[in-house]
């Protein structure tokens, strides 16, 4: 139930468990994401879908199983690691901008420290997808200085600006006013239109319809239910999917 | 005002040692307090525990103790070292362990998503450290870096004892020639730190405000 589509697997997880102490947070994950694939998890609280999401660039260490990415499986620590999350997008709901560094520099960070981009080319190319999201004319204000939607759209731009294979979303529009979710969320599905491996954990079930090619949901640790948005809103199997999307869908 | 002029050489050279005893270890100090600080949150586990056993030695050590060992213990192990340079070097090496405390505490007080952003981007540890975390860290310790500073300018008191024609070493010589005029050389000498510490303190202050704006 949790296989890839079109066979072209960009990231795979078999058999991944881990434990906070003797809190059993993911429970015997398999899950294969294809080329181009936008999967959205949902769950509720604590059903361990950030960690899952933290799991691919290896914020959170696993104790079992495995997990690659491109058909590589992920480093322990070290350098390998770091050239591996450099392929890896990620997006965190509380945007994490680099407080002391304007947000040109944000985005130019990464390319010129890790790509070794030089400064004018990576500068160019921040400039443009700064455009992109819209926030081009904030390129010379600290992070403080914009709203929290302009933030996280920059937090896109930052990590875009790596050319990620595969982008990861943490609840990305959680601790936004609702005014501003929007405005990300437009983003976000640009995005996928234009064919981004994405993995976002999210509340919004608004974006799963629209943007989703699969539904994964999550609860106590495991996959339950894993499907397309429309059999996965319409015909939920689980009783456990049914109770949460009737608590959800109902305001 | 007589006794001013009758000795300002050796008050002007006594300044000039602790100036520059100050500054040298102050540089040592900050170097390798922040370089212990930087071992004392990496993930390899035998850094952090060098890092801890230094600190642990030389915070509970007595500073005159330090002066002990670096210059007469030393010898004993065929390593001998100048007044001077030993001066440096204790005082240097004693007050890096509590750069690295409050570096330390700069560092635990940057929210650790700035480094879980700049790793997630492919930064290695040591450039995260350099590029996203330390820079914010010292924001938050320029205050209690400029205290454990201007306590390093008037620990470098202790080289009197070691040979060092510092500030205070000209106290037992002036007073000794010039026992009427106690008041002073008393003066003289405080004036003498203060135009290091007070200077330091005006600077720290303006540092402080200066980062507080950019936040």
């Amino acid at each position: 139930m949790t296989s890839s589509q079109n066979g072209d697997p960009l990231v795979r997880l078999t058999g991944v468990n881990k434990w906070f102490g003797d809190l059993h947070v993911l429970q015997d994950i398999d899950l294969t994401i294809d080329r181009g694939e936008v999967v959205v998890v949902i769950g509720p609280s604590g059903s361990g879908k950030s960690t899952l999401c933290r799991t691919i660039n290896r914020l959170e260490s696993i104790e079992q199983g495995e997990i690659s990415v491109d058909g590589q499986r992920l480093p322990e620590e070290g350098k390998a690691l770091a050239r591996l999350r450099s392929d890896v997008g990620m997006v965190f709901q509380s945007f994490n901008l680099f407080a002391h560094k304007t947000i040109l520099e944000n985005v130019t960070l990464g390319p010129i420290k890790v790509r070794r981009q030089s400064k004018g080319d990576a500068e160019k190319r921040a400039r443009e997808l700064l455009d992109r999201v819209g926030v081009s004319a904030q390129a010379d204000k600290y992070p403080a200085q914009l709203s929290g939607g302009q933030q996280q759209r920059v937090a896109i731009a930052r990590a875009l600006a790596m050319d990620p294979k595969v982008m990861l979303f943490d609840e990305p529009t959680s601790a936004l006013d609702p005014e501003m979710i929007s405005e990300v969320l437009d983003v976000m599905i640009g995005l996928a239109r234009d064919g981004m491996t994405m993995v976002v954990v999210t509340h919004e079930m608004g974006f799963a319809r629209r943007a989703a090619n699969r539904v994964v949901f999550m609860d106590g640790g495991r996959i339950v239910e894993s499907s397309d948005p429309e059999t996965f809103f319409n015909n939920p199997t689980s009783d456990r999917a049914k109770d949460f999307l009737s608590k959800i869908l109902n305001h | 005002m007589q006794f001013f002029i009758d000795n300002f050489d050796i008050l002007r050279d006594a300044f000039l040692t602790t100036l520059s005893l100050s500054l040298l270890a102050g540089l040592l100090a900050l170097v390798l307090g922040t370089l212990l600080a930087a071992m004392r949150v990496s993930p390899v586990a035998p850094l952090r525990g060098l890092a801890t056993f230094y600190v642990e030695v030389f915070r509970n050590t007595p500073l005159t103790v330090v002066f002990f060992f670096i210059i007469f213990g030393l010898p004993q192990i065929d390593f001998v070292i100048d007044f001077f340079p030993g001066a440096v070097l204790s005082v240097g090496l004693y007050t890096a362990a509590f750069v690295c405390e409050a570096v330390r505490s700069g560092i635990n007080a940057v929210s650790p998503g700035q480094a879980e952003a700049s790793r997630a981007l492919g930064l290695t540890f040591g450039q995260s450290l350099r590029e996203v975390v330390l820079p914010q860290a010292f924001r938050t310790v320029v205050p209690p870096l400029g205290n454990v500073l201007i306590a390093m300018v008037k620990n470098t008191s202790i080289a009197a004892g070691f040979s060092v024609s510092e500030l205070s070493s000209t106290l037992p010589r002036l007073v000794n020639a010039n026992a009427g005029d106690l008041l002073f050389v008393l003066l003289g000498v405080v004036i003498g730190y203060m135009l290091i510490t007070l200077p330091a303190a005006y600077a720290v202050h303006r540092l402080e405000r200066k980062v507080a704006i950019l936040r």
